[in-house]
């Protein structure tokens, strides 16, 4: 049982992670065909992973439709070309080769992970998923009867209940603010023409973010690459997505479900991955709500008061829009005093920012935690996929240091007053004691 | 849910892969008792500037005196408070300032702690580690605050959560005489009054150095990691009050039980049965590895018997599958599972359930099957090469659950013995319904309990 639990799903959003200092050489190849990637050769494991993206995830969704591109996600692993989903399935499992795909706001991304004799196997087998992909009828009604079993569940998940509220709140009339899976009316409306269109829309060589990790060497890597990626389309065809600011600072929203400890999620508008302010931002952010056991929200709510087991915030950041997101799980009948706790907390944090005992210690935590996190070839794969996304160069693994040593208190300041300056939109699902939705919508 | 708790690497490397000379090196596992009892185990990686250290005490729930239920993982938490020589926050203060990362985990027959820091900090945290494990100072302003967070955390894993709750119910049921039947978190009630000296005491009995298998994954050499492990941890004198674990073990079981949990918040009922089974430490030679077998047979993936059968071909279920946990000291637990399709009542699904193994009961496995599982499981040590925390953790769980480093290393050699015979066997033997409890998760829609607006 562990200490300390992963908070609530948008956790997985964050990018916390960077580089191993001294382990992680990015070479950049070109495959033969053209299609340009970052390599990591490590040979003392018989593997390799291979992480990639596509722009394009469940924003493109059409609203009346939305979970297309989840569905899409859900369905590539159900045969393609000539192999059904069961001769498909054996092909992946007789060679122990482990294919994912996961769907994002902003991108539709992948991974693949196989011992080194089987590596041409699965990324033919690769190619065939993302090339011709069959979605036959009776597959697609099988994965629509699992998705539309989540969706009723989480119709009384207090986790779910009070993530949706905060995003539907946010982001009124915006994709963003729409659950990448779809929703109960939506996913039934959803037959084989839409996924189709979505992979044709989406599945091209532009854009295309690669990152390939293992026992390779470049030409190996690059003709690995050309077998999953060469036969796809020259270009996607994508719809732009407006950019968005989080509406309802100020509201709380109660949701009430009959559970014995209310789940609350809060946050307000973040900012942006290339801001100059960013990591001032991320610094500032992880003493005041970080993942680490000194933050001063894990230390008033749990630490001092044993008001929860866990409450954490994060940045978290689209292409569009950026948030500040946290959230706590807390008895009813403290929950008040637990919100209470944390307002005052972020106000405290907006009006005078950290010490500067706690920045030095943030710094080297972060710092140190680089040559930490990452202890896989899938997880370095992931992390450079990352990188490329957001633009931050191959150098990034160096500069990262310095950007860190280089901020100061007076940023830490500026950017706290910026970030939870401008309260915060609350929502709780369960029976909060004293606790009623208040503010307007605008 | 599934662990697999003993994979290798040295058997791995050697039988069935072409691997590098570095991997081969890096595949020695070396493993060490110091005079005071302590066991230590060296896992050397040396890919990057990193080392995972875990220590293991062999004491879990399943050790608690009856009636203080919740009370090994109440002191896992507690050990974040702070002992003579160092106070409550520094020990996590330290690791923070390293960048590390830490935490802790409780099962029914183990206590485990981590740190994860560069290897040059190694000797820091190994220090800070050995102090705490006689050292402790509690006092009732860290406790009664800490004993909120554990109600909390009991909150959030299981009154939050009916599927927890309905497992929570059915090990109670399965187990009549072990402790396995209490939940590792406790019963609320119990929760509530357990106290500092309950802590302590706990404490003083089952924490020393003669029940603590340290694990140090990473970029060390065993040689290095032992003369540390003698200066921290071999100063620690052994503990007299540890005693070898001997626990109540169950009846044979002669009565098929079920149960039905209704709960307001379910939307997708669930099938859920647990079969009484031997676990590594208590099966014969052989009889684990094909329960790990037909586990992956039965109920793993979209190629297995009860997904093709129920999601697939008959179209009753949205899920379906089982799992065998093989680590543990006393006999263990076979589940299986499945929820059904809007209009399948739970009862029809049961019966297509019995359906699929009653098949494999009778004419067992195909050579296919047998294929297919093998080069997965025996893949997937493979791939708990890649991570380091992942073999410290394989090693650790099996090291405190009465298996041996030389179990975990030919763990894969073992799983390539087994045949279509022994599986169709252990169906046949331990996948009788007189065995199990199967469990009921339905919507409860009484008046009363529909209070959602």
């Amino acid at each position: 049982m562990m200490r300390h639990l992963k908070l609530l799903a948008f956790a997985a959003l964050l990018c916390l992670a960077a580089p191993l200092a001294h382990a992680v050489t990015i070479e950049k190849i070109v495959s033969p065909s053209g299609i340009p990637a970052w390599m990591v050769r490590e040979t003392s494991t018989p593997l390799v992973a291979l992480s990639y993206a596509f722009h394009g995830g469940s924003s493109q969704d059409e609203a009346t439709k939305a979970g297309t591109a989840n569905l899409v996600a859900d369905m590539l692993d159900e045969g393609a070309g000539d192999l059904d989903s069961e001769t498909f399935h054996r092909r992946l499992e007789n060679h122990a080769i482990e294919m994912g795909f996961q769907v994002g706001r902003d991108y539709f991304h992948g991974t693949l992970r196989t011992l080194n004799e089987h590596r041409d196997e699965a990324f033919d087998l690769l190619g065939l998923a993302l090339s011709k992909p069959r979605f036959d009828a009776d597959a697609i009604e099988r994965v629509r009867g699992q998705v539309l079993a989540v969706l009723r569940r989480e119709n009384t998940n207090p986790n779910s209940l009070a993530s949706r509220s905060w995003w539907h709140t946010a982001f009124p009339q915006h994709p963003y603010g729409r659950e990448a899976r779809g929703s109960l009316d939506t996913v039934p409306l959803i037959g084989a023409a839409d996924l189709h269109n979505f992979v044709r829309h989406t599945f091209a060589r532009n854009e295309l973010t690669i990152s390939i990790v293992g026992d390779v060497d470049a030409k190996t890597a690059g003709a690995l690459i050309d077998r999953a990626f060469a036969g796809l389309a020259a270009k996607n065809d994508l719809k732009a997505i407006p950019v968005a600011t989080p509406q309802g600072m100020g509201r709380r929203i109660v949701i009430d479900v009959d559970v014995p400890q209310a789940v609350v999620t809060f946050g307000g508008n973040g900012i942006e991955r290339n801001d100059p302010d960013f990591m001032a931002g991320y610094v500032v952010n992880h003493i005041l709500g970080g993942g680490s056991f000194s933050s001063r929200l894990y230390r008033e709510v749990r630490e001092k008061r044993g008001l929860a087991y866990g409450v954490s915030d994060s940045l978290v950041w689209f292409k569009r829009a950026a948030v500040v997101l946290g959230g706590t799980a807390t008895r009813a009948d403290r929950t008040a005093d637990a919100l209470a706790i944390i307002e005052k907390e972020t106000k405290r944090m907006a009006d005078n920012g950290p010490t500067a005992e706690e920045l030095a210690a943030a710094k080297s935590y972060l710092k140190g935690a680089y040559a930490l996190s990452l202890d896989s070839s899938s997880k370095v794969a992931a992390q450079i996929t990352q990188i490329q996304l957001d633009n931050l160069g191959i150098d990034y693994i160096d500069k990262r240091q310095k950007l860190i040593d280089a901020v100061t208190i007076e940023d830490t300041r500026r950017v706290a007053k910026r970030l939870y300056g401008g309260g915060m939109l609350v929502t709780v699902a369960g029976k909060p004691k004293g606790l009623a939705s208040s503010g307007t919508a605008n | 849910m599934t662990i697999r708790s003993i994979l290798a690497v040295a058997a791995v490397f050697a039988a069935a892969f072409v691997v590098p000379a570095s991997a081969a090196e890096q595949a020695k596992v070396a493993d060490y008792k110091l005079s005071n009892g302590l066991e230590l185990v060296v896992i050397p990686d040396h890919r990057a500037p990193v080392v995972t250290h875990m220590i293991w005490y062999k004491v879990g729930a399943a050790d608690e005196v009856a009636g203080h239920s919740g009370l090994a993982h109440f002191l896992e938490h507690l050990m974040f408070k702070g002992t003579a020589k160092h106070p409550t926050g520094e020990f996590s203060q330290v690791v923070a300032r390293l960048g590390g990362q830490e935490n802790a985990f409780t099962t029914s027959d183990y206590t485990g702690y981590f740190q994860r820091v560069p290897s040059g900090d190694l000797a820091t945290v190994m220090a800070f580690e050995a102090d705490r494990m006689t050292g402790l100072q509690l006092t009732d302003e860290v406790v009664l605050p800490e004993r909120e967070v554990i109600l909390e955390e009991q909150n959030q894993r299981v009154g939050n959560n009916p599927r927890a709750r309905l497992s929570e119910q059915i090990a109670a049921a399965l187990y009549l005489n072990s402790p396995y039947g209490r939940p590792v978190i406790g019963w609320r009630h119990e929760m509530e009054k357990l106290t500092r000296d309950d802590a302590i005491g706990f404490y003083r009995r089952f924490y020393g150095p003669n029940d603590a298998v340290v694990v140090i994954a990473g970029d060390v050499t065993p040689e290095a990691a032992l003369k540390l492990a003698e200066d921290t941890y071999g100063k620690v004198a052994p503990r007299a009050s540890i005693a070898p674990r001997v626990r109540p073990q169950e009846p044979k079981p002669v009565a098929a039980r079920t149960l039905t949990l209704a709960d307001p918040r379910v939307e997708m009922p669930v099938l859920q049965r647990d079969y009484l089974v031997p676990s590594f430490h208590t099966a014969k030679p052989g009889q684990s590895e094909a329960l790990e077998v037909l586990a992956h047979v039965l109920g793993s993936g979209s190629n297995s018997r009860l997904y093709r059968a129920l999601v697939v071909d008959q179209k009753i279920a949205v899920a379906a599958g089982s799992w065998y946990e093989s680590s543990a000291l006393d006999d263990s637990r076979f589940g299986v599972y499945g929820s059904p399709k809007d209009g399948v009542t739970l009862p029809q699904l049961e019966t297509a359930i019995d359906g699929v193994i009653a098949e494999i009961a009778s004419k067992g496995i195909t050579a296919e099957e047998l294929d297919r599982t093998k080069t997965r499981l025996i893949a997937d040590a493979v791939y708990a090469h890649d991570s380091q925390a992942s073999m410290a953790r394989w090693y650790g769980s099996a090291l405190t659950t009465g298996a041996t480093v030389d179990d975990v290393t030919h763990w894969p050699d073992r799983i390539r013995k087994v045949t279509a015979d022994e599986v169709q066997g252990a169906a046949r033997l331990w996948l009788d319904k007189r065995r199990s409890v199967t469990g009921y998760l339905i919507k409860d829609t009484s008046p009363q309990a529909e209070r959602r607006s």
